[in-house]
């Protein structure tokens, strides 16, 4: 069965004023547990209001949710919970930081779930050091912090509820190559620990082919698809043509295909494309 | 690449050093941000400086027009000495600077007039500030837009309507803090390609302030920065066939030219200089036959 269901999920903005606009328009997706799913779309494509769905932030104009099998909009009482399974860290989560010391900031989420003061401490505790936080860290206030310590603060402050399904909006939005590979690889390596599924909503295609394993395009309102990394790039051509990128390592082994060099598999990773290279010279002989 | 005519310096610095000062009065802590810069732009140049944060870029930027004030060394603006006090409106008018994120330097709740701030603020008569204006908006491509309410812009129009409110005022020199580091792929192509044709048509001298190999691949001369000092000063093929120190210092080199590295690993002794799409394909090409 599959963790997260939608049924025509529609959501229009504004509805009946002269500013309505349909922002996701009746999509269909049903996403396994444990996959790591990268979002990728425009500005103003839909991906945001449609992550705001998965955790019952915004309700949908029509169409349904299903968690786990449950209808999330049935009964009113129990999007508490919802939020509780699906854990959402916005763009920029440093700005949502208050608390006066990490431990508090992280401890927030487990604290309003109800947990024992040990449960709490362990959770706090293991988080942290999944995403590489010092334990004399703890007592420090969030604010003195730079900017992707603070990052990683407030992601562990979702983390450390061990939400089923973690949404991440832009984790790496505004850090220089090195954070941003540091960010990544913790989310890689808390999905691998954890098996939680993860999605992770990124304007970059060549972090999105070397992370994820899904890959849901969102376009004009639409779902344009939802597949696997390979077959989403074989249809580079028409992803292209939507105006989304495609890595740049794909673009030349496209164009290297339409000057009739063929290749078994579509490229997306600079690995998959060294190996190839390799293979074909090793069948050669001459290698 | 455009023609320079006249291998003028517009920019000199002369072992400039700059330091933060934390701690008490004291107990000063003393942060060396910058050390021994030494660089020289000539006119007309198109410079990317590339470095990871903290790298001390942002910093060096800041001293382009006097924004920042070196604590030894000089820096040259038009062979004008930054710190000459009586000096900063002509340094300030010569190299106009644009920050990282747009809604902070959007003054006027209508474009034209946002364009037109700096003109009022030096005094320009009324017919000439008109035609700086349009002639500005046209230049970053928004002159459509110029009765437009910033707020109904997006990321890369803003920006862009930054860019013509300090094209307004004539510089001779433009620099960008990381221009496209808060837009999305759309914005960063629209402000990429509004500084390219400045640089190439109206002759602007462009120091462009970047953590992203793509936007430093596009340059003509690339600078990288790392604990302060200057690591590498060079085309853009040279600075990226370095390809372990590059991210030995936190930065990412175009995936064309990693492809290039793997497989010369593998000893199949490729030029190693590639960085373009173009070059990238050829060379497999040759490589297949």
């Amino acid at each position: 069965m599959s963790i997260l269901k939608t049924e025509n999920l529609t959501y229009v903005y504004s509805q009946g004023t002269p500013f309505e606009k349909i922002a996701v328009n009746k999509i269909n997706i049903e996403i396994e547990k444990g996959e790591f799913v990268g979002i990728i779309g425009h500005t103003g494509s839909g991906k945001s209001t449609l992550i705001q769905h998965f955790n019952g932030l915004l309700q949908p104009t029509s169409g349904k949710i299903f968690i786990d099998g449950n209808d999330i909009w049935s009964n009113k009482e129990n999007i508490r919970q919802v939020r509780f399974k699906v854990g959402l860290v916005f763009q920029y989560p440093e700005y949502q930081l208050f608390e006066e010391n990490v431990f508090k900031d992280i401890a927030f989420g487990p604290k309003n779930m109800g947990l024992s003061e040990k449960e709490i401490k362990e959770r706090v505790y293991d988080t942290a050091k999944l995403l590489e936080i010092p334990e004399n860290f703890m007592k420090r206030s969030p604010f003195e912090l730079s900017g992707g310590q603070k990052r990683r603060v407030a992601i562990a402050g979702v983390m450390a509820m061990n939400p089923e399904i973690l949404i991440l909006d832009e984790p790496s939005a505004g850090l220089d190559p090195h954070g941003r590979d540091i960010i990544l690889d913790i989310i890689k390596n808390y999905h691998k620990k954890t098996g939680s599924t993860v999605m992770i909503v990124s304007h970059s295609m060549e972090d999105t082919a070397k992370y994820a394993e899904k890959i849901l395009v969102m376009n004009k309102s639409e779902l344009f698809c939802y597949d696997t990394v390979e077959n989403v790039f074989r249809r580079s051509e028409e992803i292209e043509k939507i105006g989304l990128d495609v890595p740049q390592i794909t673009r030349v082994f496209n164009k290297l295909r339409s000057h009739g060099i063929s290749f078994g598999k579509e490229i997306y990773t600079v690995e998959r494309a060294r190996e190839v290279i390799l293979d074909m010279l090793k069948k050669e002989g001459r290698i | 690449m455009a023609e320079i005519k006249i291998m003028e310096n517009i920019i000199k610095t002369e072992n400039l050093k700059f330091n933060y000062q934390n701690g008490s009065e004291e107990k000063p802590i003393i942060n060396e941000v910058l050390k021994d810069i030494n660089i020289e732009i000539k006119k007309g140049e198109f410079v990317a400086v590339l470095g990871h944060n903290g790298s001390g870029k942002s910093t060096f930027a800041k001293h382009l027009n006097a924004i920042l004030l070196p604590c030894s060394g000089k820096v040259y603006i038009n062979n004008i000495d930054t710190a000459d006090d009586d000096n900063l409106f002509n340094i300030r008018k010569c190299a106009g600077m644009v920050f990282q994120n747009p809604d902070n330097q959007i003054v006027a709740s209508i474009v034209e007039e946002d364009v037109a701030f700096a003109l009022e603020n030096m005094g320009v008569p009324y017919e000439e500030m008109r035609k700086r204006v349009d002639d500005a908006l046209k230049a970053v491509g928004m002159y459509d837009y110029r009765f437009h309410s910033p707020n109904q812009l997006s990321g890369g129009q803003k920006q862009r309507v930054a860019i013509a409110g300090i094209i307004a005022m004539r510089p001779e020199c433009i620099i960008l803090d990381e221009p496209t580091a808060m837009l999305d792929p759309q914005g960063r192509r629209e402000v990429m390609k509004t500084i390219k044709t400045l640089n190439k048509e109206c002759g602007i001298t462009i120091v462009l302030i970047t953590h992203y190999m793509n936007e430093a691949v596009e340059c003509g001369r690339v600078v990288v920065m790392d604990n302060g000092r200057i690591v590498f000063d060079d085309t853009p093929e040279n600075v990226f066939s370095n390809v372990e120190e590059i991210r030995k210092i936190g930065l990412d080199i175009p995936q064309t030219t990693e492809l290039i590295y793997l497989l010369n690993k593998e000893g199949l002794g490729l030029d190693s200089h590639i960085i373009t799409e173009e070059q990238c394909i050829n060379a497999i090409e040759r490589l297949l036959k």
